[in-house]
This record gives C-alpha cells, structure tokens and sequence, in this order.
C-alpha cells in the first residue's frame, strides 16, 4: 500500500475527498440518503460510503425501480443488500406502469418515458408522496415503508466528465420544491466548506463523484475488488455493456473485455478512448441537449 | 473475436500512470478576454476532446449559422450559448504526459463572482487571461487580488489575442510591465508571461512562428512547469473533527474520531489534544475500511482513530498533539474577508461562521478598511461591507472556536459566513483577539487537559437517565420569584423520575467561595466557580438549575466558558428584561407563577434534553 511512504495517489486522492463530502453529509442532514442505480458509479458511491463509515452505511438507499431494469441488476441490488445489511429502498411510478404510458410500447417517446419512470418517481419517492418499500432482512421481502418523511439530503453518483451540463455541478447543490435546478445561480463553495445550510421545503443534491473519470472508477473497483454486475463484461458474444439503464432505451457495446483488467487497458488506450460514455444512452440524443432538459427538471 | 485483437495493456504503464500528479488549473480574467477559446483550444490540440465532439459543436454552428468558436466546446449548456458568457467554473479533464489536469473555467463577468472563487479555491495554480488589445481590465486585477487571498501560489499571465495587436513584442512589454506592477504589490510574482492567441493556437499547445522574439514556455509547457502542492506532512497536526462514529450494528464498538487531516502525521500511541476543549487522550488504533492495519495517518487523507480513553469530544473540535504549536482559542478574531451577498454585511445582525467544522454564530464588531479588488484602494472609515468588497474587520463569536492564523497554516486559518442559508462570504483569520474570558478559557483548557475521565461515557448516562446533562439557568430582575419557580421545576422534574438538583446560589457562594468577597469585581471569578460546579454535576449527568439575579451577556459568557454552551438553557423571569443578556425562554411574572413550570417542561422536552426511555 501506497501509505506506508505517506504518498497518496490520484485514487487515494479521490477517495479521500468523496470521504470527507459524504461525512459532512451525514454530520449536516438528520434525513439524508443515497440513490442506488445498481450501476458502477453508484456501486463505486456505496463502497466510499463504506469508506467513510468504516464497514456501515447509515442512511437509507433508494433504488427507482422502472420496472425495465435488465433482471440481473435488481438480483444484484437484492444480494448486495442481504450481504451488507444495508437499508434499501425502492420507489415506482406504479400508475405509469400500469396505463403503459412507457417507451416504445405507449405512445410517448423516450425523453418523456424518462420523466415518468425515473424523474417523476424519484421525486416523489424523495418527498415521501408515493410509497416506499424497504428491504425486511429477516423476512428477505419488501414492505412498505413507514417512514414517509422527504429527504433533505440526496447522495448521488454523477460524475463530471459524463455529459456537459453535469461539468456545472457543485458537490453540494441545491434543490427547490419542485427538485429544479437553477444552474444560473449556485451557491459558492470555497475550499472544504459546502452548502449544508438549507430553506424549509428545499433539499440538497450532494455529488460525491464528481471529480471521478469513467477510468478512475474502473481502476477503483479492480483495487478495491468490489463486485459489479457481469452485463459489463463479455460472455463469449463479444457484446458488452458500457452504461447501464433501462433494457429498451441501453445498447451494449462491441467489445471482448472479459473483466476489470481488460475494461481499463480498453479505456485507456482502445477503441473507447475517444468515445463518451453515455454514447448508448439513446434519451441523451432525442433532443439538442436531452440529459440538460431531464436534470433541469430532477432528473439525476 | 476473441480478445487478442484488443491491444493488451501495456506492461509498465499502469504503475507509473497511478503515480502521475493530479493539478487542479483555475483560469481567470476579464470578460471576453478569451478564456474559454484558450481552454477549448488546449482541448482541441491535444487531442483531449472526446471523438465527435469538435466534429458535433462545428455541424451545431454550421446548422445555427453561427461562426464557429472553440470556446463553444465548453459551453455545453445552452442558456450560456445564449448569453455568450461563461456562467459556471466549467471543469474539463485533460492529460498531458506529466500529469492529470482538471482545468477550472472560471467566469470573467462580475456577477459570478462567487463561482470563480469556487473554481480557484480547488485550485493549486491558476493561469490569467488578458486580453492584448483590451489590455488589464478591472477583472484582470481583482481576479490576481482573489487568487493571491485564496492561496494560490503559482500563476501564469497569458496575454491573449496578440493576433489583433499584429504579435508586436513592444504591446506585449507594456502590458508584462503594468500588470507586473499591480501583482507586486500585493506579493505576487507570477512565474512568467506568454504572448498567445488563443483561436490561432499560438503558443498554446505549439510554439507560435508568429512571434519569434518570445523564448519562454508555451502555455502547455507553463502548466507542467508548476509544481504540485505536496501535503504539509511537516507542519503540526491538525485535523479538524467531523463527527465521532459509534455505529453498534453487527456488533461494532468502536468509537471513532474522524476528520480529514489538514496538516501533519498521526501515530498510534500520540497523545492528542481537541481544541477548543484542551481535552487529551492517546491514540489507540487507527482506523480504516478494506486496509491493512495502519500505524498512521497523515495531511490529505480522510482518516479516523479510536482513543485509549473515553474522552467526550464533537464535531467542530480540532485535534492536534500535545507538545506541537497549538492552535489559537478565542472569541474574537481580525480577519481578511471577501463578501458576496447581495445585503451588505453589516453590524448587530447575526451570521453563522463556518471554520474547519465549527458553526459559530457571529456578529460583525468593527470594520477596518475596505479595500476595492480592482485598484486596491482602501477606503476607512465604513461600517459595513458591499458586495464583492474585500474588507479587514473583526468579528465576536458567540463561543470559542479554534483555528490558526493564516500566515502559519493556511489550511485552518479559512472560513465562511452563513447568512440566510446561503455561503455570503469567506476569508482568512489574520490575528486571534483577546476577549473577556481569555484568562478563564486558559483554566478551562488546562481543567479539560488533566481531567480523568470517567470510563462511563456520556451518552451511556443519558440513556441511562433519559435526558441530557444541562444547566438551567433562571435569571431575571431583582424583584422575579425566581427561586419558587425553581423548586417547582426541580420537585416537577424529580417526580418524573429525572436526575435532577436545584442548587441555590448561597449554596456555591457561602461554601465554594468562602475565600473571596462578595464585591463586584470577584463577580467574575464567582461566576467561574459556579461554572465549575455545574460542569461536575453536568459531567455526573445531572439536570442542574440555578438561579441568579440579572445575568448579564458578559455572565452567561463566563459560564459559557466553564460549561458547554449546548447544554445550558437561560430563562428570563420577569415583565421586563433588565440586561443585555441573550435568552431561550421568557416568562412574565404572572406567567412563572401560573404555568412558569409547564412552559419549561415543554422546553426541556421540544430541545431533546428530556426525552422517553427506549
């Protein structure tokens, strides 16, 4: 290890300010919890979460479940739970689901499918209006949630060199009623002191990843051995995936890496060197800025 | 396929790749002195930008017919487009052979003042546009003042656009000459000038055939120049306490201090010191998550340990070894400060200073000098600070705070003001004031230093008890009955179950201070001592009440000294209040006889100090 020669490296680097951003989280909001896609970042985020609090994560995990989640995701998001005794929620935009008001099946298209599934559920998941249900380790089921208190405090695993708009993101960043963001007018943060201090009815988006690469987060998860779902390696068909989301609107890649070592030596020097990662999200292209117009909005 | 059509990685550059230096870049100047067209042009030739990318912002110009600029690479968003003018700190990642480069676009316009502050205070060296033709501009200044107050040590002066002033050496010499003049008066020497034009690409990535009479680096070559900030592992320990884990699931017992470690080592076996406390103990272990056993932690790294006794400490003290420089203690500070608020910073209203992880309310004392970034005059004689105004003043905290004088150690020397929810301002502490208490503080710290502590620790008793140790304090004016009021609380509590002791002020004043008289100028020295006596009845997790007469802000200060400013209540008894003093309830004389005893209850309970047994 690196610390023996009191030398830190650019992951020890990033871990030890994601760290610090998730311990002022904890110590600033008394209802605070943490979005959990299943994807790596946000696997990358729990584990710092571990980081931060030695072995535990205390606070919630909210997991916005569209219902179109490839299956082996949500096996995942189920075992990791049980193993880690973590506190796991999920959330649903039930009625949406149930008129097909989906992407392709209903008549709307993807950006407006988004809004439904993931923009409009998850708000409403935060501020406790639609209905929890929390992972019961002893029955190994789900129930619904109790608590229905909004969050003040949102842990989210968005990084930086993603997409443009996420470039403007502060690691703690304001929220108003209606989860909008003005990017126009954010708050200062002047070296280790962020925004904690919030207004009845507003909450805070806080953004531990932010200085993280794709690469990093890849070099992150090989040091640190942590479990990622298989869809982002190939099986022999020479397809993998690069980002996961939802079945209809995610492609996978062309691509023979068979594991982390060979996802890396990708990234750093194959064919993806050059190649943004969200190239297969397909709702980033259905209008000039698409990620812009659902973030302005709530959306992750 | 099959996998050996992938380049396989290459052996040797993983090790040395982990090893390369990471550098936080901030690039400043004027408004539409080019900042963006520099950084979207180091992107471009350095082939940074993702694939498409160049080729996507081009067709978007060509499809909107507008000239195309590489300044629209970074503004990816489309209300800045619109404006023309960068709104945020942009941050673009970037690599050169050297090192990983995260550049910081910071916006030139003066409404964003704020977000260019963001992006230079995560910054270790910053690069300055000026424009050639413009020449130094209001912004050119207070932008090198901003980045000189906010730490950062190296810079680069890039003077842009010499493609409009025909790349003459003679233009070039006179803006080194005025702008070097400005920044030495404010201590900064900048490691050197490239002459640059930006959407040419001269001397930004390439040397320029333009201007053959320029010898020094171009500004690629200027970045990897800088050296990286190491961390000050040979400065004093500091790492100010963000929270004190005791998480019990799967049966967890440790009890663990962690922080970020600002400066210095920490060892297994160091005795240290949490101040503003002056409370000591030794390094047990050191704690970490998916490590192997550490012996130490050290500067920049978010760390934690375990201590060999159960000492009481919380977020917002800083810890620190016994035996090294300590860190200044007080209630009053002299203070460098750059305010951004829209409402004027101003006297007897109060804000909330956030320094390491300290919250302390403040109140603005006095004003020194205000100085305007732009041409550095100082204007005397104010009595409040303007938006984007940069001020020395002085402010009273409403309890002690520990931190460092910036010229010693920058990093705890830093802070921010909280008004209305919102970060308005920050600075650097300069000096560290004397107040009234100084002289009490040093006994408290020196208590606090040798206390034994009890291997019970306090949230055991509170669980124990159902509340939390605190000092109810029942003041009021001469005539008040306040001591029916507090036997009937005491006698109300008692009967609830509660630990709970009234000690009536002839109790300490006959017996504790037997030795000193009853005159006004052992007040103080009285007021210590009940202070005292209430710290040992709240360290045996007591409720204690107390009653006294006419408690001035200058009284409840003493004892806020003694006493942990979080666990005392203070009642005012009375029609009128008589003093200066600061309280958390008021109850009219016909009040405190009728319902005096419920309304305080109801207090008690509403501020978590009673609460049900679980």
């Amino acid at each position: 290890m690196t610390n023996t020669a009191q030398t830190m490296d650019h992951l020890d680097q990033l871990e030890a300010r994601s760290v610090h951003i998730f311990r002022e989280a904890y110590a600033n909001f008394k209802s605070l919890c943490m979005l959990w896609s299943i994807g790596k970042d946000s696997t990358v985020l729990l584990w710092l979460a571990r980081k931060a609090f030695y072995g535990h994560v205390p606070f919630p995990l909210v997991h916005i479940d569209t219902s179109f989640k490839i299956a082996e995701m949500i096996q995942y998001r189920d075992r990791l739970a049980a193993e880690w005794n973590l506190n796991l929620i999920y959330g649903q935009n039930v009625q949406a689901l149930q008129e097909k008001r989906t992407f392709p099946d209903g008549a709307i298209d993807r950006i407006a499918c988004c809004g439904a599934l993931k923009t409009e559920a998850l708000k409403k998941t935060l501020s406790g209006e639609w209905p929890r249900w929390k992972f019961n380790h002893a029955k190994k089921a789900y129930e619904i949630d109790k608590n229905s208190e909004p969050y003040t405090g949102v842990i989210v695993g968005a990084r930086a060199d993603e997409e443009g708009s996420r470039s403007k993101e502060r690691y703690f960043s304001p929220r108003n009623q209606q989860s909008t963001w003005d990017v126009g007018d954010q708050p200062p943060e002047f070296w280790n002191q962020y925004k904690t201090d919030f207004a009845p009815g507003t909450h805070l988006r806080i953004h531990p990843l932010l200085d993280w690469t794709e690469l990093n987060i890849w070099e992150y998860i090989e040091r640190e051995n942590i479990p990622t779902v298989s869809l982002y390696y190939d099986h022999g068909t020479g397809i993998r995936y690069r980002s996961l989301g939802c079945g209809p609107c995610t492609k996978p890649v062309e691509s023979t890496s068979r594991n982390v070592q060979e996802i890396i030596a990708e990234l750093k020097t194959g064919k993806f060197a050059n190649i943004a990662e969200r190239a297969g999200r397909a709702q980033d292209k259905d209008d000039g800025g698409g990620l812009e117009t659902l973030r302005r909005d709530g959306y992750m | 396929m099959t996998t050996s059509t992938l380049p396989a990685p290459a052996p040797g550059l993983r090790p040395e790749d982990a090893m390369k230096e990471r550098m936080n870049i901030v690039i400043g100047g004027h408004v539409d002195h080019g900042k963006s067209t520099v950084v979207g042009r180091l992107l471009a030739d350095t082939g940074s930008l993702p694939e498409g990318k160049l080729e996507a912002v081009k067709a978007l110009c060509e499809r909107t017919a507008k000239p195309f600029e590489y300044a629209f690479l970074l503004d990816a968003l489309k209300d800045e487009q619109a404006q023309g003018i960068t709104i945020d700190a942009a941050r673009v990642f970037f690599n050169t052979a050297k090192r990983h480069y995260i550049i910081i676009d910071a916006p030139g316009h003066i409404e964003f003042l704020k977000n260019m502050i963001t992006g230079a205070s995560r910054a270790e060296a910053a690069l300055l546009v000026i424009d050639a033709k413009e020449g130094v501009q209001e912004n050119s200044r207070r932008h090198g003042y901003m980045m000189s107050m906010l730490g950062i040590k190296q810079l680069a002066i890039l003077v842009n656009k010499m493609d409009l002033v025909q790349y003459s050496q003679a233009h070039f010499n006179g803006i080194v000459k005025e702008y070097s003049a400005f920044l030495a008066q404010i201590g900064v020497h900048p490691a050197c000038f490239i002459p640059a034009a930006g959407r040419e690409g001269d001397n930004i990535a390439a040397r320029s055939a333009a201007m053959p009479w320029y010898h020094g680096p171009t500004v690629l070559e200027a970045l990897d120049q800088f050296h990286t900030e190491r961390p000050a592992l040979d400065k004093p320990f500091r790492m100010p306490v963000q929270d004190v884990y005791k998480f019990t699931a799967q049966g967890d017992d440790r009890r663990i201090v962690s922080g970020t470690i600002e400066t210095g080592v920490v060892r297994v076996g160091d005795e240290v010191v949490f101040y503003p406390s002056g409370k000591k103990s030794r390094v047990k272990t050191i704690e970490a998550f998916n490590r192997p056993p550490q012996v130490e932690a050290f500067a920049g790294q978010a760390a934690g340990f375990t201590l060999a006794e159960q000492i009481y400490v919380s977020r917002g003290e800083i810890a620190t070894i016994a035996g090294q420089d300590k860190p200044e203690v007080t209630t009053r500070i002299r203070v460098s400060l750059f305010w951004l608020g829209k409402s004027p910073l101003v006297k007897k209203r109060d804000y909330m200073l956030k320094v390491g992880t300290a919250r302390v309310p403040c109140r603005l004392e006095e004003v020194h000098r205000v100085i305007d970034a732009s041409n550095l005059n100082a204007s005397e004689a104010k009595d409040r600070i303007d938006r984007h105004d940069v001020a020395e003043c002085t402010f009273k905290l409403n309890r002690a705070a520990a931190f460092d004088l910036a010229d010693e150690l920058a990093a705890t020397s830093r802070f921010v003001i909280v008004d209305d929810y919102e970060i308005r301002g920050g600075g650097i502490v300069r000096e560290a004031l004397s107040d009234r208490q100084s002289d009490i503080r040093e006994k408290v710290m020196l208590r606090n230093f040798k206390w034994e502590p009890s291997i019970i620790p306090p949230e055991r008793r509170a669980e124990k008890y159902s509340q939390k140790a605190s000092l109810i304090l029942i003041t009021g004016a001469r005539d008040a009955d306040r001591k029916t009021l507090a036997k009937d609380l005491e006698s109300r509590l008692f009967e609830d179950g509660r630990v709970v002791y009234f000690a009536g002020m002839a109790n300490v004043v006959y017996g504790v201070d037997a030795d000193i008289a009853r005159k006004a100028e052992n007040r103080q020295e009285h007021l210590r001592r009940l202070g005292e006596v209430s710290n040992m009845m709240l360290d045996a997790g007591a409720i204690l009440i107390v009653t006294a007469q006419e408690l001035s802000q200058d009284d409840l200060e003493v004892v806020k000294t003694a006493v942990d400013p979080d666990r005392i209540e203070l009642i005012w008894v009375g029609d009128h209040v008589t003093t200066d003093v600061s309280y958390d309830m008021i109850l009219g004389d016909q009040e405190a006889a009728s319902e005096g005893v419920d309304r305080i209850k109801r207090l008690l309970q509403d501020k978590g100090i009673l609460f049900r047994p679980w």
